[in-house]
């Protein structure tokens, strides 16, 4: 074999190797919409999105198969999460980029990487043992609750948001810094009133991918949720349990029978996946064109 | 006057609260590892290490769970380390500038965003019943797979952009081919990098569960091979924690799961000492 047709050989199956990733996506569209629409032709987009009542193994009565309880869940306890980690997150990764001594820069970002790579299921166990138990005996209800699965979500996104919003503030270009510092403002002023505007679409694109990490989150929430596919009550009550979308799926694949039940989880993770692949890709566009906007 | 020192004082007390929020953000990791890693320690001796489990898991040990994890891990890193190479060395070296190819990149951060139950669903559909591999090995490893090949790929493309293009065109000045380019100069300049990368990849294969509950099966017998079903760590973590079957169990098991990913970052950090990457 000469060497061009060998060269030609590699190239080929090295962009073969490229081209399993739009395969793998279009596979799990695929198997996700034979599996999961016909239960969405039969009943109807409206009425799976819309529908209050999940009730797939009715004794009494017909079985339906509505998620809204738990798609106002996944958001309900991303949103929570969001609340608490985006200004830890983002003061941290001021702190990291503007303040922090050499020293203290290397531990955070060691202590970063030790967050990461914490399993969500031991993260949920520790929730299980240390938050649910602190929940009921301070604040009441059953301590399987929104706040329980926020604050669980908050620490599993905190790094990933600093990650993002210090990589923001690092672009911001030290020539305004130096500016607003020349007029007379301090340190503090100018990260408020200079820094943090540059960076916000950086932190924006953070808040958006936690967002998406959140709602795609499993292990973590469902052992510290409660997992009752209704919506809280009264509905701003977060001591009350909730169910998300992929805790619907991982308890319930379990022991769903082939049909509809089945079926209804495939569709539940047909909208997962386009919530989280849409929030995704918002938060990869505005990153890039950040990145375009500051060369 | 009075205005400048008031600002100034707010300027200090918030450059204290940044230092105490930062703290915080700190301690919550090392707490919750010291937490698990004080109250599990005592579980973990040789034979809960190398014992099967008796009563669904509630006394022995999780031997079999410790093989299903490696042999997880192993079909994952066996298959996900040479397609996201392959990748990564396609999309820096060789991809021209079009639509198909930012086509290809659309599918990587795609891929990375997907939820791992969702993976996990499809590795049913498609692996388990489709492919009729059943629970197994094979169809758990490989869904992991489908989870970390956008890593390898980042990964590995992130360390290939890091060499130097002099050395690459030094090298094809000389004379060499452009594949003897990369096989020679390029990858082993990059290999510190994308061994740091498949490390960080085994790290996060270890802890996943959603991807595997579903296509690896539940068994707690020891395989004989990649078609029989396994139940990883984490799987059996949770199942010990949340049918409340062995508290203590419970606790040995995460230490475990800890323990390995406190090896792996300890390996991380040792390796960009030693080859001195700086992230």
């Amino acid at each position: 074999m000469n060497q061009r047709t060998s060269e030609r050989i590699i190239e080929a199956s090295l962009f073969l190797a490229a081209l399993l990733a739009i395969v793998i996506v279009l596979l799990i569209l695929l198997f996700l919409i034979q599996e999961g629409a016909p239960v969405l032709v039969k009943f109807g987009l409206r009425d799976f999105l819309l529908g209050m009542n999940w009730n797939p193994i009715a004794i009494v009565g017909e079985p339906s198969y509505g998620i809204f309880p738990m798609v106002v869940g996944s958001i309900y306890i991303a949103v929570g999460s969001l609340i608490l980690s985006v200004p830890l997150g983002v003061a941290s990764a001021v702190f990291l980029i503007e303040i922090a001594p050499k020293w203290a820069q290397a531990v955070i970002r060691r202590g970063i990487e030790l967050l990461v790579g914490i399993p969500s299921v031991v993260l949920g166990f520790a929730g299980l043992l240390l938050l649910v138990p602190l929940i009921r005996d301070t604040l009441g209800g059953c301590g399987f609750s929104i706040l329980a699965g926020s604050i669980i979500l908050a620490i599993m996104a905190l790094p990933h948001i600093i990650t993002i919003s210090a990589d923001a503030i690092a672009d911001v270009p030290s020539s305004i810094k130096e500016a607003s510092l020349a007029l007379g403002a301090t340190r503090w002023q100018t990260i408020r009133h200079v820094t943090i505007p540059s960076a916000k679409s950086g932190i924006a694109a953070a808040v958006i991918l936690g967002m998406g990490n959140s709602i795609g989150e499993t292990m973590a929430v469902l052992m510290v949720t409660g997992n009752s596919p209704i919506l809280p009550e009264p509905i701003y009550n977060i001591l009350d349990p909730v169910r998300t979308m992929t805790a619907n799926i991982a308890i319930e694949m379990n022991y769903a029978a082939p049909g509809n039940h089945q079926q209804a989880l495939f569709a539940t993770g047909i909208i997962l996946f386009l919530m989280v692949a849409i929030l995704n890709a918002v938060s990869n566009t505005i990153i890039r064109s950040e990145r375009v906007t500051q060369r | 006057m009075k205005g400048i020192i008031s600002r100034n004082t707010i300027d200090k007390i918030a450059t204290l609260m940044l230092w105490i929020l930062s703290g915080a953000v700190l301690f919550l990791p090392i707490y919750i590892i010291w937490y698990i890693l004080t109250n599990g320690a005592g579980v973990v001796n040789l034979s809960f290490l190398l014992e099967s489990p008796r009563l669904s898991g509630a006394e022995g040990g999780i031997f079999p769970a410790i093989v299903g994890t490696l042999a997880l891990v192993t079909v994952a890193i066996l298959t996900a380390v040479p397609l996201g190479m392959g990748a990564a060395i396609y999309l820096t070296s060789y991809a021209p500038d079009n639509a198909f190819i930012r086509l290809i990149n659309f599918s990587v951060e795609i891929l990375a965003g997907t939820p791992s139950v969702v993976i996990g669903l499809f590795g049913y559909a498609f692996l388990v019943i489709y492919l009729g591999f059943g629970f197994s090995i094979l169809a758990g490893g490989l869904s992991l797979m489908f989870m970390i090949l956008p890593w390898t790929v980042r990964a590995s493309e992130e360390a290939i952009k890091r060499v130097s293009k002099e050395l690459s065109e030094g090298s094809l000045a000389l004379g060499a081919t452009r594949w003897q380019t990369i096989r020679h100069v390029v990858i082993p300049s990059a290999m510190p990098g994308i061994t740091t990368g498949v490390i960080l990849g085994i790290g996060k294969a270890i802890g996943e569960t959603a991807v595997i509950m579903y296509t690896a099966g539940s068994s707690l017998l020891l395989p004989r091979s990649i078609f029989d079903p396994v139940r990883a760590l984490p799987y059996h973590l949770y199942i010990l924690a949340s049918e409340g079957i062995s508290e203590k169990m419970s606790y040995g098991t995460a230490v475990v799961l800890l323990g390995m990913i406190l090896v792996i970052n300890l390996l991380v950090v040792a390796l960009q000492h030693h080859f001195g990457i700086n992230k």
